[in-house]
């Protein structure tokens, strides 16, 4: 039968190994995988800006980005694609509340620039290797 | 024999509750939001509402661990704390960064960092706070004369939850590495080191009720820490299955991801035998069945509904949804509120003298917010997979999709009010046992010595 200082080995071996072999791929996916899927390269100061604006105002409050966020408002990863420019620069620089289907958002009355930083930042987001998410909906006539 | 030193306990408790009465109206005023009436949207938005939401989840409860340890490191180590009025002071500086916090997210004072929503500034308020907590934790178990497995899993656990806090404080420009590192944090605290605080409180409670034997439940206790670490360390993959990262975490998440309700299936399993086994019966009949519970809805909450969604190929349509929020609900009440709530049954007694556990209150209070939250978790898994459905695989629009869903929100409500009436009913316990007294504490040599 097990005794307990086996027990102890187990637990302190078996975290060691484990927690090793976590921090080799995550030492992996950040120096070769990350730079490369997310096109490091096209990580301009405006995409940056724009991280910022969408952080300070905690749009993952609401929204989903990368799947990742709260589940009030829709998922956000391929929004450039679906609604393009101009859609999204409006929803954020409007002064009027408006409400989607029914669903306040706040009206951010944003400056041109903060809005163009946004985007950007969205655009980058957009076109991530994300392994296939989000999926393409495949019951859809 | 008690010690006095452990009447500080008592007030982390009480912050605790408090902030467990908030949590829970900033939930109503989200329920209500998703129902259509989102009335306080121009004062309270949903994103404030959410963080504020959140955010004193992961105080109340830390307040809740930090009160256990203060209670539990001086009986452990058979020494006083070192310094009380330094905790005392811990206690209100936490309680003060933690009101600035949610005062700030009304005001857009926040960084949207799921879960980490305080800003750096306060960040570092927290540290220190915590290190403070830390300094007299190691201290008194420093200058005790014991230093048991129970008390040393759950001082590991604490000063590695500190630890974890750092890589969510670091900047990073890039969205994926920030998600990356906050996943360092939120799961490797909820995943990892909390289920060793917890792991360490659930094994006190046992030596405590049931009487078996230390060494046979500390060797358990190792048992089950060593699963929750080998299939969590890597479960994290799981948070990594769509952020930009490689497709090696799809199968590292995929499979230690599944062996996670292992360390859940132990823990409950464990809970049962100890108590099965146990000769003496402890006359605290509610710390025990709290105690119970949190084993068993911790396996099916953070266990199995996390299971119903970790494998990547379900995942890929149920992430970002509010699949998510069912699994959560379940996991946070079955594995860290409810131990918190079993400490608190526990050491109340003890604390004030007043042996009030076997009132029709305490037992509705159980019964009420269990059942009540379980219903809550099925609303939100309803509501989920039609979601998931109607527009991940259909195609609808998600606004479309919001409004056929919507009905399943009332149902979220009523349960949420029998869950909020079970609270109130333990609050309203936790109230009647008055506060905590030097006599009780050093007349309560009772059952269990």
């Amino acid at each position: 039968m097990l005794s307990k200082s086996q027990a102890k080995v187990f637990f302190l071996g078996g975290t060691m190994v484990t927690f090793v072999i976590f921090l080799g791929l995550s030492w992996n996916s950040l120096s070769k995988e990350v730079p490369k899927r997310t096109h490091e390269e096209n990580l301009t100061a405006q995409v940056v800006a724009g991280k910022h604006i969408w952080e300070k105002n905690n749009c993952m409050g609401c929204h989903t980005i990368l799947g990742e966020g709260a589940y009030y408002a829709p998922e956000l990863t391929k929004v450039y694609e679906r609604r393009g420019e101009a859609y999204i620069k409006v929803a954020l620089m409007t002064k009027t509340p408006w409400q989607p289907r029914g669903r306040q958002m706040v009206a951010y009355g944003m400056s041109d620039k903060d809005a163009s930083d946004v985007v950007a930042f969205l655009k980058w987001i957009g076109e991530i290797d994300l392994n296939g998410f989000p999926p393409k909906p495949d019951l859809k006539k | 024999m008690k010690y006095k030193s452990q009447k500080v306990a008592y007030w982390f408790f009480a912050f605790s509750m408090l902030l467990l009465i908030l949590q829970i109206i900033y939930g109503f005023i989200m329920a209500f939001a998703h129902l259509g009436y989102d009335n306080l949207h121009p004062v309270i938005a949903f994103n404030t509402a959410r963080a504020v939401h959140t955010n004193l989840l992961v105080v109340w409860l830390l307040s809740g661990f930090m009160g256990a340890a203060y209670y539990i490191i001086p009986e452990e180590a058979e020494y006083e704390l070192v310094n009380v009025k330094l905790a005392y002071i811990q206690l209100i500086t936490l309680a003060l960064v933690g009101v600035t916090a949610v005062i700030g997210y009304h005001f857009n004072y926040w960084e949207g960092r799921k879960f980490l929503e305080i800003p750096r500034p306060l960040d570092w308020l927290v540290v220190a706070n915590v290190l403070t907590f830390l300094g007299i934790i190691l201290t008194t178990l420093f200058k005790g004369k014991k230093r048991t497995t129970t008390s040393l899993v759950l001082t590991m656990g604490l000063v590695f939850a500190a630890l974890l806090y750092l890589p969510g404080m670091i900047w990073f420009d890039n969205q994926t590495m920030d998600s990356f590192f906050r996943w360092w944090v939120v799961h490797l605290w909820v995943e990892g080191v909390w289920e060793l605080i917890m792991g360490g409180i659930l094994a006190f409670l046992l030596i405590k009720i049931t009487g078996v034997d230390r060494e046979v439940i500390e060797k358990w206790l190792y048992v089950i820490v060593g699963l929750t670490f080998i299939s969590g360390i890597l479960g994290t993959g799981h948070h990594y299955y769509y952020i930009g990262v490689g497709k090696v975490w799809l199968i590292v998440g995929g499979i230690f991801s599944a062996l996670e309700p292992l360390a859940f299936l132990a823990m409950a399993l464990f809970a049962i035998a100890m108590y099965r086994k146990g000769e003496k019966k402890h006359p605290n009949k509610i710390a025990l069945s709290w105690t119970l519970g949190t084993a068993i809805v911790s396996f099916v909450g953070a266990g199995l509904l996390g299971l119903a969604h970790t494998l990547p190929q379900v995942n890929m349509y149920t992430h970002g949804t509010l699949v998510t929020a069912m699994h959560g609900h379940l996991a946070f009440w079955g594995a860290y509120g409810m131990i918190v709530l079993a400490f608190i049954s526990y050491s109340l007694p003890n604390l004030t003298g007043r042996k009030l556990y076997d009132s029709n209150r305490g037992v509705l209070a159980f019964w009420l917010s269990n059942i009540g939250m379980l219903g809550m978790t099925v609303a939100f898994g309803v509501a989920g997979v039609a979601q998931v459905y109607l527009e991940r695989r259909v195609g609808l629009e998600f606004g479309d999709v919001q409004k056929e869903i919507q009905v399943h929100f009332l149902i979220l409500i009523i349960c949420a009010t029998m869950f909020t009436t079970g609270i109130g009913l333990f609050i309203a316990e936790f109230i009647r046992y008055g506060q905590p007294t030097d006599e009780a504490l050093i007349a309560a040599t009772d059952h269990d010595a």
